[in-house]
């Protein structure tokens, strides 16, 4: 027998990898939705010798957030005001987002939605007699006047399996095969070594052979997701990996802008969504479409007692929507938790039942009632089918019908992201319009500079999870943000066209930083005989759970109910200082490796971010999501305000501050 | 809920340059053996149980077994994709079969419009190639 001081997997990394250097002119990384409305998008603008590459840390058939594909779209304005889209958005995100970002999104989103549909992925419509038809049925198309199936006022159903790969194929037969290179996880972003705070290039390495990649360009769009297993999953044996985000995003988009200067904002937002238990199955289509209701353990419908009403006037005038805010939905479901009342159900078997009832007091007949519950019962299924099959996995394996029996549902570990009901991210300029606000000072205070969706950084623009105070655009609304900055990125190049890109370090320096973890991996590895316990240095497996165990237990995570205070939240940040020096001793032996390397420099950053704004807030403006226990409320006096960050690359200073929050869209009504 | 390789139907896509099941995974946890000539997830603990690998295998290998820390042993749920649809299998630990198909797609692959000799109008206005006009707000804010 070896002993067991070997490279894991099945590509071991060389200390003297090979360096290929490219000259763009504009770099597209990331491949997911953001990445991929940005392919199909820029050569219609762009002139014919203009070089654009996308750069994927996977393949893009399968890559970002819907590579399992999603059983609907949320946002499709359909019919709607998009006024009223801004005032939802506005409304579920506690008041502080940037409703010009939001508008200009909403004016977007449905061409992206209905080139979907011309592509190839099946959207329900509802048929003549009020029933719903699978999205293979023939029907008008939505342009045609379709009806799509609606189960908010937004949100539309699909049979999205290959949503995905449906989306990826023209992004990849626009932009060329040839340009989109697979498989290269780009790390770090460089600045130009003559213009100040202007992007100059990036660098990053393949996970398949031992190669440094190193990019010069004028424009870039850097779109990589959020941020998942930040804090400590309620599983942390092999159920880590059912995040309920996907788990390969390690908020690179976040850290690799924040890195060269770019200023970040809402950082303090996070995600901790309330999905089924363990298998994190969607709960959208089971409360809207199903019409389930939870119960808390008591067997009690608690969401309309007076109490709770009583618990949301606290928080107008947020409280007072007729769809609650997303957190303080979890905010009433920890309550119940809290006081013993738990667990909470989503009572599936008395929202089916009813349907069969309100079928059969109707008067159909047993044979078509069994026939109306066999579609029911697949459209059940299919909700987890398509986008979170494990869930269905763990109610095979738990015998659970859903028409039987209810199933748990409980808030997640935290999440960072921008594009759903999260707004932490980048801040970016809106579109160049007179009703988007004009205002004086640096850029981290204003809201437009000339191009849409680009940061404060010259030619680094982001789409999707990435731009900040702005949520809900999910799957469709990231595609059409990243179509505006493939436009944008092509005007940029068009009016610095005398700019020439200069690294101000060599390809071999990037190279020599970036396989540093190989390096000290070969140094030390015979200094014991099991590889993954060294003095010498650290794996990045366990520098994971070390950063997720300091979130968790001082950052607010599941460990306190998702409670902290200023004293727990400085806790943290010692940690993290610590863990930050320690990330520079991280080993790899392998690619594989190499890239869990990387990606734990950019999650311990883009904590630490989520834990500076958290700290510089002194209130709680997302009762549900974290609680302060020094500052419990939300204080819509003091703080109906962004926070925004930025990182000094010269200096390597943080500086925190308070920003104006403005309303572009009416007020009275709030709603 | 990890992704595991029956060794007796992977034959590593044929010591190609890159298995059908490493190509797709992404999370880049699929990873051939070349003297095995057999694939196997690396990472099981950072599986997301996409299921891309499995609906991708030509040799219909890959199968998936529940989270050992919260599944009960005994059910498994496996899908069939074709072109158009998907046909999903799901076994209870009691026994109990349930299948479900559904489509995945109305076009042919690889017939989705690229648009390829689609030009945009005016790079200084905010309009996408697709589209011929754009809403204004006309409810703001006092």
């Amino acid at each position: 027998m070896a002993l067991p001081n070997q490279p894991l997997g099945e590509l071991p990394a060389v200390t003297n990898p090979e360096i290929v250097e490219h000259n763009v002119d504009v770099l597209i990384v990331g491949g997911g939705m953001a990445a991929c409305g940005c392919a199909f998008e820029i050569k219609k603008w762009a002139p014919a010798d203009m070089k654009i590459t996308l750069v994927d840390k996977a393949s893009m058939e399968r890559s970002g957030a819907v590579a399992q594909g999603l059983s609907a779209i949320n946002t499709y304005i359909g019919e709607n005001p998009i006024e009223n889209y801004v005032k939802m958005v506005r409304n579920d995100l506690m008041g502080v987002v940037r409703e010009d970002l939001i508008y200009d999104l909403g004016r977007h989103v449905d061409d992206s939605v209905h080139l979907f549909e011309e592509w190839g992925l099946p959207i329900w419509k509802v048929a003549d007699d009020g029933s719903n038809l699978d999205g293979s049925k023939p029907a008008p198309t939505l342009p045609q006047g379709g009806k799509p199936v609606r189960t908010g006022k937004w949100q539309i159903m699909i049979n999205g399996e290959s949503y995905k790969c449906i989306v990826a194929e023209p992004a990849k037969k626009a932009l060329g095969e040839a340009n989109c290179l697979e498989r290269v996880f780009i790390v770090k972003l460089l600045l130009d070594k003559n213009k100040e705070n202007t992007i100059a290039g990036a660098v990053g390495f393949s996970t398949r052979e031992n190669k440094v990649h190193v990019f010069k360009c004028k424009a870039m769009l850097v779109a990589c997701g959020g941020a998942v297993n930040i804090f400590r999953p309620r599983s942390t044996g092999e159920g880590k990996g059912r995040a309920w985000y996907p788990v390969w995003n390690a908020g690179s988009t976040y850290t690799m802008c924040a890195q060269v200067g770019a200023t970040l904002t809402m950082m303090e937002n996070r995600f901790t969504p309330a999905r089924f238990k363990d298998g994190y199955g969607p709960v959208g289509a089971w409360f809207l479409l199903f019409k389930a209701k939870v119960q808390n353990g008591l067997g009690e419908f608690y969401a309309n007692s007076d109490s709770v009403k009583e618990e949301l006037s606290k928080f107008m005038p947020y409280g007072a929507s007729a769809v609650t805010p997303t957190c303080l939905r979890n905010h009433l479901m920890l309550n119940e938790l809290k006081a013993g009342r738990g667990p909470i159900y989503m009572a599936t078997d008395v929202a089916l039942n009813a349907f069969l009832d309100a079928k059969k007091a109707a008067g159909m007949d047993d044979k078509e009632v069994k026939k109306y519950w066999k579609h029911l019962e697949s459209e059940a299924w299919e909700d987890f089918l398509d986008m979170s099959v494990g869930q269905a996995g763990l109610w095979a394996g738990m015998n659970i019908e859903p028409e039987k029996v209810g199933s748990e549902i409980m808030p997640t570990e935290p999440y960072m992201l921008g594009s759903h009901s999260g707004c932490c991210g980048i801040w970016v300029s809106g579109p160049n319009e007179a009703w988007v606000p004009t205002v004086d000072g640096p850029r981290s205070h204003q809201y437009k500079w000339g191009y849409n969706r680009m940061t404060t950084v010259n030619g680094l623009f982001t789409a999707g999870d990435g731009v900040g105070a702005s949520g809900h655009k999910f799957s469709s609304g990231s595609h059409a943000e990243g179509r505006i900055v493939a436009k944008q990125m092509v005007k940029y190049c068009r009016d610095n066209a005398s700019f020439n890109p200069e690294l101000s370090q060599t390809a071999q320096q990037l190279a020599d930083e970036i396989y540093a973890p190989v390096r000290r991996y070969h140094e030390h590895v015979g200094a014991t005989t099991a590889a993954d316990v060294n003095p010498n240095y650290c794996k990045p497996a366990g520098l994971m759970m070390r950063l997720m165990k300091a979130t968790d237990e001082y950052g607010g995570g599941v460990a306190t109910y998702y409670m902290t205070s200023g004293k727990l939240l400085n806790i943290c940040l010692d940690l993290l200082r610590m863990l930050r020096e320690d990330a520079e001793l991280m080993a790899a032996g392998d690619l594989h490796e190499l890239m869990r390397a990387w990606e734990n420099y950019h999650r311990i950053w883009c904590v630490e971010t989520h834990i500076r704004h958290i700290e510089f807030r002194k209130e709680s403006r997302y009762p549900g999501f974290y609680y302060r226990s020094d500052y419990p409320t939300c204080d819509d006096a003091n703080w109906k305000a962004f926070v925004n960050s930025t990182f000094d690359p010269k200096s390597k200073e943080w500086k925190c501050e308070k920003v104006n929050c403005i309303n572009v869209v009416e007020t009275d009504p709030w709603l | 809920m990890p992704s595991y390789v029956d060794p007796s139907k992977c034959d590593g896509c044929k010591g190609g340059d890159k298995t059908a099941c490493m190509y797709i995974c992404p999370n880049d946890l699929m990873v051939l053996n070349k003297e095995a000539m057999r694939a196997y997830n690396q990472e099981p603990d950072a599986c997301w149980e996409c299921y891309s690998c499995v609906k991708i295998c030509p040799q219909g290998a890959i199968a998936v077994r529940g989270y050992n820390d919260f599944v009960p042993m005994g059910g498994q749920v496996h899908p069939m994709r074709s072109s158009d649809s998907i046909m999903w299998t799901v076994k209870f630990r009691n026994g109990n079969l349930k299948r479900f198909k559904f489509p995945i797609r109305t076009t042919a692959e690889g017939a989705a419009n690229a648009y390829e000799s689609l030009k945009g109008v005016n790079l200084d206005d905010e309009l996408l190639s697709t589209e011929k006009a754009l809403k204004q707000p006309t409810k703001l804010a006092k």
